[in-house]
């Protein structure tokens, strides 16, 4: 076991798989940087540094550097994957999935199912998402639930060193499109990664913790806030099943219905709008097949149902907070206990 | 071409206040007060002013991530820029956009934006809005030179050129797009101009560290697309002072590069001594202006500072125009 961050992880985890196997090839702006400059090739990988130094390791032919054309950057890895390689496409900020949306959503997701079950189309896309850092409303933007809603792509979110690792492993062993969310914020975190091989099945959530009172489930930044909730709840003897979904597609309903049944309470937390979000998807799942087991409803925390602010202020006041997850938790306990 | 005393001033006043303004922000964001992305606009400055000064109110421009230039260039509000800078209540966008997304919809300045190539289609929109109001306005994109990649600014030119409406497209080649070159980014050998050719426009190439040689380029662009002659493009050479966002250590350059554009390219330093040696303006009359720019700047900083934050209870307000 070796201690890294998620960079490191998944930086990493590219160059071993680049090295197992030839097919895999990486797209994307600034993935090498400074390319036509007089100071020459840096191989940076990309302005949050996630695949230093594979230029020079693969060449121009593997690891190549794009124009600003999100369009054609996942289109170009589309085509690629149904010509039998492994592309790794990168988009900076997930929020740049607007500009190539078609190549997502009519393209690469129905290839397989417009085909007859013929094609294949290995993709992995990275995007990195999420606010906390003032990036303002086009760049912070968690975009997981709009992909999650598209058939033939499934969606991986990992907030660990060893998941970044896990999944990555598996979207690029896999066979189907694969889009990789990197929280921006996350990508310091550290913690140990099993060497070797190390696959994470897509759809399995994580148990971060047993507590048996109520089920909070989150993917993301958000697995971390309701860490620090259940921290403060925990000397009031309140217990949380805190499950990180990992994947949103597939999604582990099994995990989650599983612990609903014991607790009969449920909170989501989800880093987006409220309006047909990972939150209300899930809440609606529980309300209609765990209904008997409900002692309360299901409470979503969410942001609230408008784009991300750029103030300080306005920023912490729209992402879902460790304080508001706390406080759905002590709602959804004292539904119709307070008289 | 000639300007009168009074539009010189004002010119170099523009001007001026990008580039304090910008330097200022470059020593204001170490303090950490600042977060967010803020890409300066200095040595840039005379494409902005060059060109939004031959702009009427009625004009529309759309901007880029890089944009206090072109606003301060089209009239917004200094000290509510700087405001929205710092996250403030008195921002011109009440601290909710910030440096990538400031707008002024009075004065034509129809927003900054975080999405290269997110403006160019809409000039075209203000061309054609323009068209329909008939009083020869137009709608001006700005665009990067790693902007003219997109799609959408291609899809952009051949709109505008099949429906012959009053769009330019001006094109800030400062020879990066974050840390690649034009010369591996740009397909068509590192010009910009001649894909606007190749869609049936009339394209200019101007000097954009010389506010002469731009202003006289535009002025002659801009009779033309006001006559009705439908869209036309400019390409400007021009340079940016600062790294593509603050902290960028810049490792593209080559060795003296930095310092060698700052000598030979200002914008500035050419317009002082162009000025100065046709004797139209004194350096007196322009160390009045910097005097006066300075104390602008300041007096924006210290507001910003001073200015309450947004009430955090109006966060999903601005969302609709109506609600029910
Ligand atoms: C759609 C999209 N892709 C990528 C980015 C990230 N990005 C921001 S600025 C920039 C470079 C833009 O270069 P250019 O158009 O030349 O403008 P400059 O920065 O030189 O002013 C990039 C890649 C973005 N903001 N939007
Ligand atoms: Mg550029």
């Amino acid at each position: 076991m070796a201690v890294m961050n998620i960079r490191e992880a998944i930086a990493s985890t590219l160059l071993s798989e680049m090295e197992r196997d030839e097919d895999i090839i990486l797209l994307g702006e600034d993935v090498v940087g400074g390319n036509g400059t007089a100071g020459g090739p840096e191989a940076i990988g990309g302005i949050w540094g996630t695949s230093p130094g594979l230029w020079e390791k693969f060449g121009p032919e593997r690891v190549i550097d794009t124009p600003i054309s999100e369009s054609a950057i996942i289109g170009a890895a589309a085509g690629a994957a149904l010509s039998g390689k492994r592309p790794v496409a990168e988009l900076m900020f997930a929020d740049f999935v607007g500009v190539s949306l078609d190549q997502l959503w009519n393209q690469m997701a129905k290839f397989r199912y417009m085909f007859g079950g013929k094609a294949k189309c290995p993709a992995v896309v990275r995007l990195v998402y999420g606010a906390g850092m003032q990036t303002a409303a086009q760049h912070s933007q968690s975009v997981y639930a709009m992909l999650t809603a598209i058939p033939g792509l499934k969606v991986v979110l990992p907030t660990t060193p060893a998941d970044a690792k896990g999944m990555l492993t598996e979207a690029l062993r896999g066979d189907d499109p694969v889009m990789f969310f990197e929280h921006k914020t996350l990508y310091g975190v550290k913690g140990e990664v099993p060497d070797g091989d190390h696959r994470q099945r897509f759809g399995e959530a994580r148990v971060v913790r047993e507590g048996g009172d109520v089920t909070v489930v989150a993917c993301g930044r958000m697995v971390n806030f309701s860490e620090k909730a259940a921290e403060k709840l925990e000397p009031d003897g309140i217990g949380i099943d805190l499950l990180d979904l990992r994947t949103t597609s597939p999604l582990d309903e099994d995990a989650i219905l599983e612990s609903v049944e014991q607790t009969g309470r449920l909170v989501v937390v989800d880093e987006s709008p409220p309006r047909c979000s990972l939150a209300s998807d899930i809440a609606s799942m529980v309300s209609e097949r765990a209904f008997t087991s409900l002692k309360a409803p299901p409470a979503m925390v969410t942001a609230p149902h408008s784009p991300i602010p750029f103030a300080r202020n306005l920023e912490r006041a729209w992402v879902p907070s460790p304080q508001k997850i706390e406080e759905a938790v002590r709602r959804v306990l004292g539904f119709r206990q307070e008289g | 071409m000639q300007l009168n005393r009074d539009e010189l001033l004002g010119a170099y006043r523009r001007m001026k206040t990008i580039r304090d303004f910008e330097e200022r922000l470059h020593e204001e964001i170490k303090t950490g007060e600042i977060a967010g992305f803020t890409h300066l606009y200095a040595g840039q400055e005379a494409v902005a002013v060059g060109i939004c000064d031959q702009l009427t109110v009625e004009d529309k421009i759309v901007s880029t991530h890089r944009g206090h230039g072109h606003c301060i260039a089209k009239g917004c509000d200094v000290k509510g820029m700087m405001k929205e800078i710092y996250g403030r209540a008195g921002g011109l966008c009440k601290g909710r956009g910030g440096s990538m997304h400031i707008a002024d919809l009075d004065v034509g300045m129809l927003g900054a934006n975080g999405i290269v190539g997110g403006g160019a289609p809409q000039a075209v929109g203000a061309a054609i809005a323009a068209r329909l109001q008939g009083k020869g306005r137009v709608g001006v994109a700005f665009s990067g030179d790693g902007a003219c990649n997109q799609g959408t600014t291609f899809e952009a030119m051949n709109l505008a050129s099949v429906t012959k409406v009053p769009a330019i497209f001006v094109f800030e080649n400062n020879h990066y797009s974050e840390h690649t070159g034009d010369a591996y980014a740009v397909g068509t050998d590192k010009d910009i101009a001649s894909r606007a050719e190749a869609f049936g426009m009339r394209a200019w190439r101007a000097n954009g560290c010389d506010f002469f040689d731009t202003y006289s380029a535009f002025a002659e662009l801009l009779e033309y697309v006001r006559a009705g002659n439908g869209p036309a493009a400019i390409e400007l050479d021009t340079e940016r002072y600062y790294g593509h966002f603050e902290g960028d250590p810049q490792r593209y350059r080559g060795k003296g590069e930095l310092e060698r554009i700052r000598e030979e390219r200002d914008c500035l330093k050419a317009f002082r001594s162009r000025v100065t040696e046709a004797a139209l303006l004194t350096n007196e009359d322009l160390d009045a202006v910097d005097t006066e720019v300075g104390e602008l700047i300041d007096e924006a900083v210290a507001e910003a500072r001073a200015d309450e934050l947004p009430d955090a209870a109006t966060v999903a307000d601005d969302v609709y125009v109506e609600y029910y």
